[in-house]
Order: C-alpha cells, then structure tokens, then sequence
C-alpha cells in the first residue's frame, strides 16, 4: 500500500520548544488547537477539567485544572472537635467513604494511645465494612471502563448491584453512602440478624456479573482494539511519579499496603493482590477485575472466619472533653485505588492541629495524566483517565 | 488591524497584568490579556468585535418570556413537565446517587427524565451538593446558556444553608441567593427517592404554571448579578481559537 | 529502623529523633540540608516512593513546619523529614527535579501557606483557588468563619451550640449550669 495516508507522522519535531522548555504553540498559526475537557463534561471523572492543546487530534500538551470541588475541610477540621471532624472528613472522598473514617478513628486512637485497645469484633467488622466499600467502588470502576469504550450495558449492571451493596450498608449502618460506622474506639453495631444470609445472596448475584462482565470486556474485540497497547505506564514510572495500588500492580510492581504493612486482620486472611505486566487500560482493567472477584472472596473469608459475638467498643474518653497530647503520627490503608493516607498532627489542645489527606489522585490526576495524555489521540483520553481511577475531591480536598 | 499590531498589544497589556501582578498592596485585579475589548478577524476576513468579560458575565440582561393564552399554555407545560431534560453537570458530591436514579432500579427514564451532555439541550439543572466559587462560575455560565423555561433543582442541606460547610471559605452558603432555585432536595446526601419525590413536586408546579424562574432571573437580574459579583472576582473564561 | 537512623544521625546533625514504631520515624533537619538528606534517602538508603509533602503551621514559635514523607518499600518503613522555616516570607529550596509529582504539592503549599519555591514550574498558577485576594487559606491566622459570614449570605435563623454545655444541659437538667469553660474551646 502506497503511503498515502500516514497514520502515525513523526511529532517529535514539532511543536519547537522555547528556551525555558514549554512549547512553542502559537494558537494564531491555525495549527492548533485547545480544547477544554470538563469540568461540564459528561466523560470526565467527577468535577475536575483536561486543558488540551491539539495538533490534529493528537495531543501535545495536557493540563489538569482542580479545585472546582474545593471545601477547606483541613482548615474546617482544625476548627472543630476531634468528634465534630468525623462526620466532616468521611465527606473528603464520596467513591469510598469508609477509608476516611477507618482513618481518622485510628489516627486519634494512636495518638492516644488507644490503639490496642480495639476489640477483635470491631476490628472484623472494620475490616468488613472496608471491604465493603472496596466492592462497591469496584462495582462502578471496573464496568465504567467498558463505558469508556460505549459499552454501556456493563454500567447498568454494575450500578444495580453496587446498589444492592448500599442495601447491605443501610442494614448495617443506616446510611447508603456516607456511614460513619467506623467511629474512635470501635465500630458503632453488630451486624443485624440475617445478614450474612443476604450478603451471600448479593454475591451470587455478583458472582454472576463477573463473568458477563468477563465476556463484555476481556472477549470483546472492541475493548480489546480500543485498550491494548494504549495508556501504558513504564515499570519505572512507579517511582518517579509515586504510583500506587492497581495501576502499579498492573505494571508489574507489587505494591498493597494489605500485604506490605498488614492492618486490622489482613494477616489471617489468605489473599494475593493481583498483578499484570503491561501497563496499559488492558491490564489495568484486568487487574481491576480479578481484584473484584479477590474482594467477593474476602468478603466470604471474612463472614466465615469472625465472631458471632464480642465488643464493639472499648472504653474511650469523653469525646466532648477529649483532649490528645502533643503528637504526630502517619496511618495509610489500601483503598480500591491504591495507597490512601492521613498525616495527623495534635498539639494538645481539643481540636487537631493539622490533617493533611494523601489520595492516589493527586499524583495519578496530575503529573502522571498530563505526562500520558501526551501524543495519544483525543479519543483515549476518557479511557485513560478512567483507567487511573482519578477521583478529584481527594486532590482538592 | 493586522496582525503584526494585534501581536504588539497583546504584548502591551502582558505588560500591563506583569504591572498589576505587581502591586500587591492595592486591591488585587484579574486582568488576563485575552479578557481585553479586541477585534479579531473572522476567517473569511470581516472584522467582529469582542469583549470577553462582557460576553462572559452575560452582561446582556436576558429577556423576559410572557406565557402564551390559557389552553396553550396549559399544553406547553404538561410537555414541559413529561420532558425533564437534565445538565450532566456533576457539581458535587450528590452526583453519586445520579448513576442510580438514572440505571434500571429506579429509572428516573420512565418519567421523562434523561441527561443532556450540553447545557443547549436540556432544561433543568441539578446543582448536587455544595458549590465552591470555582464551579459556581461554571455553574452559572452553564445556567445562562440553556434555552428558557429553565428549572434549578438543588440537592443537600449544602445549598439551603451552607450544611456542614457553613464556615468554609470556598463554598457558598445559601444558592437562592445566584440563581433561582425551583426544588430543594433535604439530606446529606439526598436518596434516589428523595430525588423522585423532587422531581414529581417539580412536574406538578410546572404543571401549575409555577415553573417561571428563569423570567424570575431576568427580572432580578440586576440584583443576581450584584451577589455573584461579590464572590466571583476572576471572570476569565477557558479560551477558545475557533 | 533504627540502624537507619544510626548511620544517618551523625551525617546530618539530626536535632530531634522520634521513634513511633519499628515502622515510622520522624526527623528534623537543618533547612540546608534538608534537600539533599532528601537526595540522599532516596538514592542509598531506598526510600524511593515519595509519599507526601506536608506544612504544620506553628503560629506559636512563628515557625512553619515542611515535611517530606518518604517511603521504603523494600523495608515499608516511613520516614518523614521536618523541616522548621520562617513564618515571614517562607522560602524553601525546590526539590522538584527528584520526583515528578512534587511540582504539585509545591504549587498547592505555595497557594496554601504562601510558600516561596524559587523555580519550580508552574508554581504561580492558581491550584484550587481562582481569584483569591485574602491572606493564604491554610495559615492558622486566616479566621475563616468570619471569611463566610462576611462573604457569604449566612441564612437567618441557623443556631449552632456549644456540644458540652448542650450535653449537659440535656443529660442533667436539674444541675445548674457552671460556667466551667476551657480556654480553647472558642
């Protein structure tokens, strides 16, 4: 075939770069064009804007505008009580709410010393409702790539079963979407009678949905053509741009702070964190998946393995006098999109001096989606950017 | 004007926001070089004149719609009321109960009700949760651009009265105050049935011929304007070269 | 843990070693030295995953406090690097050249607090904010209650109480209430 149609010219020449490094894009020259990606934007993952500078419909320079869900809550936790910041931080992330909450309670517990004083039926039951959130996370990530790619129907099963999972929580907690389960020194009940019962039942379901979602995915040619190859993070992208969770693990680096620095019971629960090499939407939607079906199982271990009956509670002080020492301290979990941690300062007053949240999306949003998106084709960037699982209002807080 | 001089004030007026950067002690002003009055030429050679900020703020006041005689105008609304047409605008946290309103569970499509990717299509606004003044730029330009009858729904103690971001420094407290607001939606976060029940109390106060706000909004216009400007104080826009 | 703030204490004069646990330590460091004790745990001593960078601010001793938040993950142990500097025109050395993602962290500290990090990129463009002419949001001097009700329209007829005295009044209503207050409760 004669080359008439170059499908892939060789960029690396243009746009010229200027001295101090950005590029040389005159907007004028008709060359060029920008084109701004959110934040009212259907395909974009939650409230956050792609600036994108297009050669053709090519990409040459990305920029990640945050803040458009922006609410001060390290400054609003500063101001109140330990008590009063609990029901303020669990708002910080909306997709997995839970690891706000297990957060905060084990940052005041450690700091004040209380940390070994949890029972080990709340502490199953924390791990529960993790696992839980995890879940219905995964619910909606791993069907919402295929949504990326037009395949639509993935999204509707995902959601009607991410929904019977919120069931299961409002029996639980009383709440669909934001709990306040996890509270200092405990968790707040025990399950309901039946429970379990129905909680098997709504995995069946589950165990169901991952093999149609297997056969939507995995075996479908267009998701195949549309996501391998595409989006590829290098092995050694993990450090440089601080990667962590599934996109690590889907690039070969295994990373769980499950396995790595074991909390609550991860030790008595037998799991392997899933990984891939490639690197790309492809492996990271793989990963994705098996840990959906690692999650259902460890849902199971859990209900099988823990007590029937013990303390939810240990003897805590009065939250409305409670006052914690001088101190500082660093807790982190694995949350479905990766390493999730909180830096907790106290300085011996009855309110928090700083708490700082550190969410797999501050990097995955900024640095490294700028750096991916550039040189691939308009087309891919809602599939890339589901992919990293950006969440924006755990960048701006 | 030819380009060679266009170049040369846009150089000017970097000048310019490089001197205003500046001081710092004096009232700080957002003046960005693409917000200035300029002309441009279109591409088959006419020249148009353009003044972003004035385009941006919508300072044109919007035109007051009267409704049509009895009967017709009784019709107009019972298919206004079938046709809710949603903006998928995702302003807050609440946006997470719109997958299930709008998925086989509780199928929010059986009552004539969808997302529109554009504000151009669709006719009802639902503002989810706590607004920050970044997005409630956003908010209103998107507010601005869709077609009269227009309806706000707004979602969460948030934007009642603040909610528990009462004393934030980034989000507003009270929405009524920007824009006229049709439903409020109570509960942090509101359910997917909560959601239902706002929307049917919208159908029938269209239906009643109560759904005018947005002749509301250009009555008051003036007085909105006032209020966002008090928060708002950067109104440049993404910019666009086509 | 320990072995590894043996061998680094004496090289960089460390001032104030706290041990948490076997897993997290907390250090801090001359700001001279503190980028290039950065460099140097990242390229010898394995703490190659960068996990956050943080400011307290210490209105106090009108000091603010940088941290760096290294992570190893061959030994998963964490150490953060504190750094004291001056509450007045803060300045701190750029350490974006090390990791990709610290340009971040830099743009936001610096829209946050006010942080000064000669040339880092992008570092004057807006990070949450958009058209903020007050002081840096996150300083502790920056009173922002009185920020929404001066700016925002507070809605008439919303009370806040005081959770202990309305506890007490609640649980014994019979007690007259003593106004038995902290200091810092305001």
């Amino acid at each position: 075939m004669s080359k008439i149609f170059d499908f892939k010219p060789d960029r690396s020449k243009y746009p010229a770069k200027k001295a101090d490094g950005t590029l040389d894009v005159d907007l004028r020259s008709q060359k060029y064009v920008k084109l701004w990606l959110g934040p009212n934007h259907p395909g974009v993952t939650g409230n956050m804007a792609v600036e994108l500078t297009l050669a053709g419909d090519e990409i040459v320079e990305a920029k990640t505008h945050v803040g458009y869900l922006h609410r001060g809550f390290e400054k609003l936790i500063e101001r109140r009580l330990y008590v009063q910041g609990f029901p303020t931080s669990i708002r910080m992330c909306v997709a997995e709410p839970d690891t706000n909450e297990y957060l905060i309670a084990r940052s005041t517990e450690v700091l004040s010393g209380y940390d070994k004083d949890i029972p080990e039926m709340a502490q199953w039951l924390r791990m529960l409702s993790l696992e839980m959130a995890r879940l219905q996370g995964l619910l909606r990530g791993v069907p919402g790539q295929a949504g990326t790619f037009s395949l639509g129907i993935g999204v509707q099963w995902g959601v009607y079963l991410r929904d019977l999972i919120l069931d299961r929580f409002e029996e639980l907690t009383g709440a669909r979407v934001y709990h306040m389960y996890i509270i200092p020194g405990g968790v707040r009940g025990l399950l309901p009678d039946g429970f379990k019962k129905r909680m098997e039942e709504n995995l069946k379901e589950i165990d169901n949905f991952i093999i149609r979602i297997r056969q939507l995915m995995f075996d479908n040619a267009i998701f195949k053509k549309r996501s391998v190859g595409i989006g590829v993070i290098p092995k050694e992208w993990v450090d440089l741009y601080g990667i962590v969770g599934t996109n690590a693990r889907a690039c070969g680096v295994k990373r769980d702070v499950r396995k790595d620095n074991p909390y609550l019971m991860y030790e008595q629960l037998d799991f392997d964190p899933p990984t891939a090499t490639e690197g790309d939407i492809y492996a990271r939607s793989w990963v994705r998946w098996q840990e959906l079906i690692q999650t259902v199982d460890l849902i199971r271990q859990i209900m099988a393995k823990m007590p029937e009956k013990g303390d939810i509670r240990a003897k805590m002080p009065n939250v409305l006098h409670w006052r914690i020492p001088k101190g500082e301290t660093y807790n982190k979990l694995e949350s479905g999109r990766g390493e999730y941690g909180m830096y907790y300062v106290t300085d011996g007053s009855d309110k928090p001096r700083r708490v700082n949240l550190r969410g797999p999306s501050y990097t995955h949003a900024i640095a490294l989606l700028e750096k991916m998106l550039i040189g691939t084709n308009i087309a891919d960037v809602h599939a890339t950017m589901v992919s990293l699982q950006t969440c924006p209002p755990e960048i701006e807080r | 004007m030819s380009e060679l001089d266009i170049n040369d004030k846009v150089k000017e007026m970097l000048e310019k926001s490089a001197e205003n950067a500046g001081s710092k002690n004096s009232e700080k002003t957002f003046v960005h070089p693409e917000d200035e009055e300029r002309e441009v030429i279109a591409p088959d050679g006419s020249i148009i004149k353009v003044n972003p900020i004035y385009d941006y703020f919508s300072g044109k006041k919007p035109t007051e719609e009267k409704p049509s005689n009895g009967v017709v105008e009784k019709f107009l609304n019972w298919a206004r009321s079938e046709s809710i047409w949603v903006l998928g605008f995702g302003t807050g946290c609440g946006s997470i109960e719109i997958p299930p309103l709008m998925t086989p569970r509780f199928d929010a499509f059986r009552f004539g009700i969808q997302m529109r990717p554009t504000p151009r299509q669709s006719n009802a606004f639902i503002i989810s949760g706590y607004l920050s003044v970044k997005t409630l730029k956003r908010v209103i330009r998107s507010y601005e651009q869709m077609p009269s009858p227009k309806y706000v729904l707004a979602l969460g103690s948030c934007t009642i009265n603040g909610g528990m971001y009462y004393d934030s420094y980034s989000t507003i407290n009270r929405l009524d105050k920007y824009l006229p607001v049709d439903v409020y939606i109570a509960g942090c976060m509101p359910r997917p049935e909560a959601l239902l029940a706002g929307f049917m109390k919208l159908k029938e106060l269209i239906k009643e011929g109560k759904g005018e706000k947005a002749n509301e909004y250009a009555r008051n216009f003036d007085e909105y304007k006032a209020n966002q400007k008090k928060i708002i104080k950067d109104w440049n826009m993404p910019d666009y070269n086509w | 843990m320990k072995e590894i703030l043996d061998r680094i204490t004496p090289k960089y004069d460390l001032q104030d070693v706290s041990i948490k646990d076997d897993l997290q330590a907390y250090v801090v460091v001359e700001k001279k030295l503190a980028i290039d004790m950065v460099t140097y745990m990242r390229d010898y001593e394995g703490f190659s995953h960068f996990v956050l960078m943080s400011c307290v601010d210490w209105i106090e001793d009108n000091k603010l406090q940088l941290l760096y938040l290294l992570n190893n993950p061959e030994k998963k142990c964490v150490i953060g690097i504190k750094v004291f500097i001056d509450r007045e025109n803060p300045s701190m050395q750029s350490a974006h050249h090390l990791w990709k993602q610290i340009w971040t962290y830099q743009r936001e500290l610096r829209e946050a607090f006010g942080i000064d990090f000669p040339g880092s990129p992008r570092i004057e463009e807006n990070f949450v904010l958009e058209g903020w002419t007050d002081k840096p949001h996150m300083l502790r001097d920056f009173d922002t209650n009185k920020y929404a009700e001066e700016t925002y329209f507070p809605r008439t007829g919303r009370s806040t109480n005081d959770p202990a005295t309305y506890m007490r009044q609640k649980l014994y209503p019979n007690q007259p209430v003593t106004a038995k207050k902290n200091k810092d409760d305001e």
